[in-house]
């Protein structure tokens, strides 16, 4: 297992999760650099992603989509807001139409990511954030992923406190 | 899905109220210990009135139950309701450990124009 902890906090509507790779932050950091390693991880195996556009530079900003297993298409896009290489990236995603443009009325996710050199290669922790609960819940009830499989993680530090 | 075993009209006024940053404080208070309106009501800059109001969303969306006890009305989390809240979260969750873990596969894969992840550039 490559995730090594995850926390969800549902009051402040974040998710960390740090993971570790055998490799050095320099190669880590082409997963993101590189659109055609970036479509290899960001959509699920039974909805592969594909970016058409891929503006990798501060302010820029990446246009994709996934293809279901009926050949159906759910576009998105990402906006690149900081980056310094090879070690921190922050970046938005949200949904587009079916030209690409971008859909501000659908919720936008914050990432922050960060590439932390260890021993063994490469620490990364991303922290990923919603504006409100209800674009949390509109981002899951929009079937995003519909494979995923339900979560049975761990009950949060707030609850096991109640 | 969870979301599905809920009432969509429940759901919707779960995660409206979550969306307001001093109700989700005082969610997160009255889930450790439970709290009179009053005592709430002082710890934010704001009117008693307008506490009460935020209480009566949580109370109709289900996240918190008052109770009448003497002169006081105890306010206290209700826990199942905010553990669906971070079931959703959960299911989010899933789909980043999906995507760290073809991550680590794909860094995983000796490619002819990329030397293998050890002898990488530092």
């Amino acid at each position: 297992m490559t995730v090594l902890t995850s926390v969800t906090d549902p009051t402040a509507l974040t998710l960390t999760v740090t993971a570790q790779y055998a490799a050095p932050p320099a190669q880590v950091w082409t997963v993101f650099s590189d659109p055609r390693r970036l479509e290899r991880w960001w959509g699920p195996p039974t909805w592969p992603a594909t970016f058409v556009d891929h503006d990798f530079r501060p302010g820029g900003r990446a246009t994709y989509y996934m293809t279901g297993p009926d050949g159906e298409k759910a576009w998105g896009w990402w906006r690149f807001v900081s980056l310094e290489e090879p070690r921190a990236l922050t970046f938005d995603d949200g949904f587009a139409d079916d030209s690409g443009t971008p859909n501000l009325e659908m919720p936008t996710a914050h990432a922050s990511v960060a590439l932390e050199p260890v021993d063994e290669g490469t620490l990364l922790t991303i922290v990923s954030r919603f504006d409100s609960a209800e674009d949390l819940q509109k981002v899951l009830g929009m079937g995003m992923e519909p494979g995923m499989k339900q979560a049975l993680g761990q009950i949060d530090d707030l609850l096991a406190a109640s | 899905m969870v979301v599905e075993l809920l009432d969509p009209d429940t759901v919707d006024r779960m995660f409206a109220a979550l969306a307001d940053r001093t109700r989700r404080d005082i969610v997160t208070r009255v889930l450790h210990h439970e709290e009179s309106v009053s005592n709430l009501a002082q710890r934010y800059e704001m009117s008693f009135a307008a506490v009460q109001k935020h209480v009566a969303v949580l109370e109709r969306a289900g996240l918190v139950t008052k109770q009448v006890h003497g002169r006081e009305r105890l306010v206290r989390g209700n826990v199942e309701t905010v553990r669906a809240a971070a079931r959703l979260l959960e299911q989010y969750q899933e789909i980043w450990h999906g995507r760290l873990d073809r991550i680590d596969a794909l860094l995983a894969e000796p490619t002819p124009d990329r030397p293998p992840a050890q002898g990488g550039p530092a």
